[in-house]
């Protein structure tokens, strides 16, 4: 198992550094300058070329990227252009909210997915089947942001039930220690600011859950079948053991293999999706922050952000590999 | 899985939907107590009222030193915070006595005395006064390196034209403390649009002690990547009637009334920036009542929000949004052509149809508020019949076909939806003949960089807000030297412009800018449009909102009826 985590380790390296000239490549590859998004409208040719030319953007690429390069292995990851802070202080501010809302969207795909996976499959070919199976179709196919605005504009806007964007309500004094609020609240003894905390996930944590919730809910009723027509299920029923054992131990065991997989790489997804999510919740968080530096040009914080949001996503696979062996011990063995 | 743990995850089901349940009636009762709470009377005395006003922003401010700033979101965070020995007159861009109770010009134009206001101190208890306002001067003046990039200190150089290290072109020569009430500046060179220039934030009296304990000048890193200095990111220290007391980055930023403020204190007592950078979700947040305000509303918004009992407060405009005429392109390079494309359009219609309430017709590219505005110009009124005529006098009878350069999903002041002015105005122009090729592109950097950069571009939607009142925040910069914008070369109108900029009295400045105007009007450029008027929109308990053309809107003169 240790050589199985160390050997991953060891692939990271190869795999980023590839990533790192991908980005450095594809971001100079966009059209137009970051000079024009720091200058604004206001810009003049001679003032794009003062800057292009502070910037070293002006200078031949395998120098920039020498450059570049050097300075992220002192762990220098640029300025942000947007903002005047170090990338790696955005991520670090920023992370814990993209965090605490991908946790809630996991908790509350997985907490529903599963169970409705499996009363599917119980009750396979009938109308209990039929309905999650179209209700998980339509969690895949409407578009999470077009989602996010109807639970907004229902839950928010007209029930007021919900605040309908942010993290806290400004009213509320907090304090902040990790930048978890729901967590910080916690440890405080706030605990209202940590349950205004938790009210301010519900609303975006439902919109970025609900496709991996209908993907975990559609791989849990496949698995769950396969499972339950399996020789040694059989086997178990006609040796006459408690359904209930049979369920807990032989078919929900082995039918959450394939789920655990999903959800590694449901997790990774995530993310992603938290750029719609956050933008239409102004949720702080890195998915936002990405979406603007898109915009804007902002290159340090494209490229490091995308870097360490992958570093994230391997460590998230390693994690899942590892949890997968743990489970199933025939893994380990192979 | 064994019984138990079917059973506890049985309970955290339950849990979890009796917790949903729970959810609506929380959030509902939280709201009622932050909401309602003290408000029965709505009198409107500060007793009263909510004194927390939130107010949503579209992005964090860049820096909370204003000298290096140039942006709308960081000027109305430092607005609250600093003041500038010039302000502006409530409701208008005209220069008025803020810091400076008054000030004196010298005849030739080139030497200032400003008598302060007295018992003013700053947010650090350290004395405003003559020293610190040479100190401020003298900060300007000696930036160097990465402070002086256009990034940076970008009015500071764009303005006062050069750096101690470079007095060549400097505008500033010297600040001198005559006593502790009296500042005396000299300037290197007249320039009429000095003291009005004063009014900006960037230009704002900063606490010299403050400055120096927080390192405001120790600029980190290096050119390639400066950051912000300690008392840009926390430090901020002024005389304004309220003082920083946080920044959560993405999030908020929250200002306090300054209990030892010299001027009134209003109902206002805590101010919260929020950062909401998508429109749609500043207005859901506005009816939701988590805010109390913001800014930039769209005009297709007005109507609703106004209806559903929303407070809107409308600018008077100091924008303007033309129709560029690149004369690189040969139809173009013909006065008739452009003169035939300005009364082709109808501005009215165009107003009516396309831009918000409040909108004023546009004849020059200076709003009637500025000095030199003048009747006395080519106006061009809609009249398509002479258009056709003088299309046909420049040999194109039939017409001719045009590219169209026009950003996409982009909101400006002065062009809140540029597609729909883009349709607009390519169906009037198709009435006489002229059939456009539309070019939508992204704002930034495509559009922009096209426009600005490269003589590849044929008519083009653009405009402008003006930063302070100064005939040349508008024309100078529009039409003071060759621009790949307009492919437009007249050394006569550039000298005229850099004269009248150099000019030491307004008054003296009044007619050339006036000349200038209808040079413009005979050359046509461009076509002036419009000058749209920006509105914001509040919850009800805004009374009143002192709504200012150059956006100097400073919170405690907000009132709150509840």
């Amino acid at each position: 198992m240790l050589r199985l985590i160390g050997r991953r380790l060891l692939l990271l390296v190869p795999t980023l550094f590839g990533l790192s000239v991908l980005l450095f490549l594809w971001v100079r590859a966009l059209p137009g300058g970051p000079a024009t998004a720091l200058l604004g409208d206001k810009a003049t040719p001679e003032a794009v070329a003062r800057v292009n030319e502070a910037y070293g953007f002006d200078r031949p690429l395998l120098e920039q990227y020498v450059l570049y390069m050097g300075r992220i292995i002192s762990g220098d990851f640029g300025t942000s252009l947007q903002t005047s802070r170090s990338v790696l202080e955005e991520f670090a501010s920023r992370f814990p909210a993209t965090l605490e809302l991908t946790v809630f969207a996991m908790v509350f795909a997985v907490a529903l997915g599963i169970p409705l996976g499996y009363w599917a499959a119980r009750h396979v070919g009938r109308w209990q089947d039929q309905v999650a199976v179209l209700l998980s179709l339509m969690g895949v196919v409407v578009p999470v942001f077009f989602l996010a605005f109807i639970l907004k504009w229902v839950f928010a806007v007209q029930l007021g039930w919900l605040p309908t964007d942010g993290r806290q309500d400004p009213r509320i004094d907090a304090t902040h220690y990790t930048n978890l609020f729901v967590w910080d609240g916690m440890i405080t003894g706030e605990y209202d600011a940590a349950w205004d905390a938790l009210l301010h996930l519900v609303l975006p944590g439902v919109a970025l859950g609900t496709i991996p919730l209908a993907i975990i809910a559609r791989i849990t009723r496949a698995s769950v079948l396969e499972v339950m027509n399996a020789d040694y299920v059989r086997t178990a029923r006609a040796k006459g053991l408690a359904p209930r054992l049979i369920r807990d131990r032989f078919v929900m065991r082995n039918a959450l293999l394939p789920v655990i997989t999903t959800l590694g790489l449901q997790l990774g997804l995530l993310i992603s999706g938290a750029v719609l999510t956050e933008t239409v919740f102004a949720f702080n968080g890195i998915g936002s922050f990405l979406w603007d530096a898109i915009f804007n040009l902002d290159f340090p914080v494209l490229q490091g952000f995308i870097i360490f949001i992958a570093l994230i996503y391997s460590l998230i696979n390693l994690v899942v590999d590892v949890s997968y062996g743990l489970i199933d011990p025939r893994v380990r063995v192979s | 899985m064994p019984a138990s743990a079917r059973r506890r995850l049985t309970a955290l089901t339950a849990a979890a939907a009796a917790a949903a349940l729970l959810l609506s009636g929380c959030a509902q009762s939280q709201r009622e107590d932050s909401g309602g709470g003290d408000a029965e009377g709505s009198g409107g005395s500060s007793e009263q009222v909510d004194s927390r006003f939130i107010f949503a922003s579209s992005s964090d401010p860049k820096t909370l030193d204003p000298a290096f700033a140039n942006d709308g979101e960081t000027f109305r965070v430092s607005r609250q915070v600093f003041e500038g020995l010039v302000g502006t007159e409530p409701g208008t861009p005209d220069p008025a006595p803020l810091l400076a109770e008054s000030w004196e010009a010298s005849d030739d134009g080139l030497t200032y005395d400003f008598t302060l206001k007295q018992d003013v101190t700053f947010h650090d208890g350290t004395p405003f006064d003559a020293e610190a306002v040479c100190a401020n001067f003298d900060r300007w003046y000696g930036f160097t390196g990465i402070q002086q990039a256009e990034t940076m200190s970008y009015y500071y150089g764009k303005l006062f034209r050069g750096f101690a290290d470079k007095p060549e072109d400097a505008v500033y020569e010297s600040c001198e403390a005559v006593d502790e009430n009296h500042a005396t500046v000299t300037l290197a060179q007249p320039w009429a649009g000095f003291i009005a220039s004063l009014s900006l934030p960037a230009f704002a009296m900063q606490s010299p002690a403050a400055m120096e304990e927080y390192g405001a000048d120790e600029a980190k890193g290096t050119a390639e990547s400066p950051q912000l200095t300690e008392y840009a990111r926390a430090h901020p220290t002024g005389t304004g009637p309220f003082r920083f007391e946080s920044w959560n980055v993405g999030q908020d930023i929250t200002l306090t009334a300054n209990e030892d403020y010299w001027g009134e204190q209003g109902d206002v007592q805590e101010i919260t920036f929020r950062v909401i950078d998508d429109p749609v979700a500043r207005r859901q947040s506005l009816e939701a009542g988590e805010i109390d305000g913001y800014d930039l509303v769209a005009p297709a918004d007005v109507a609703d929000l106004e209806e559903a009992g929303f407070k809107i407060f409308t600018r008077d405009p100091f924008t303007i949004l033309y129709l560029g005429l690149n004369q690189e392109v040969e139809e173009l390079q013909d006065v008739k052509v452009r003169q035939a494309i300005s009364h082709a359009i109808d501005k009215d219609a165009l107003i009516r149809q396309t831009l918000p309430e409040g909108t004023k017709k546009a004849i020059e590219f200076i709003p009637d508020s500025v000095n030199g505005y003048t009747e006395d110009v080519e106006t061009y009124d809609y009249d398509p019949e002479r258009a056709k005529e003088l299309l046909a006098e420049a040999g194109y009878p039939d017409g001719f076909t045009v590219d169209f350069n026009y950003p996409t999903g982009v909101s400006r002041p002065y062009m809140p939806t540029p597609e729909q002015a883009f349709s607009n105005i390519s169906g009037q122009l198709a009435e006489v003949g002229i059939e456009v090729n539309p070019v939508p592109e992204k704002w930034s950097p495509d559009y922009l960089d096209r426009i600005n950069g490269t003589s590849d571009h044929g008519i083009h939607l653009l405009g402008w807000t003006g930063d302070y009142n100064d005939t040349d925040n508008f024309v100078g910069v529009f039409f003071g030297q060759e621009k790949p914008e307009f492919g437009l070369d007249d050394p006569e109108l550039f000298a005229a412009l850099e004269k009248a900029r150099q000019t030491a009295s307004l008054e003296e400045q009044t007619p050339q800018y006036e000349d200038i105007n209808r040079m413009v009007s005979e050359v046509v450029p461009a076509v002036p449009l419009a000058h749209p008027a920006p509105s914001l929109a509040f919850a009800d308990r805004v009374e009143d909102y002192p709504a200012s053309p150059v956006n100097d809107e400073v919170y405690n003169e907000i009132e709150l009826n509840e």
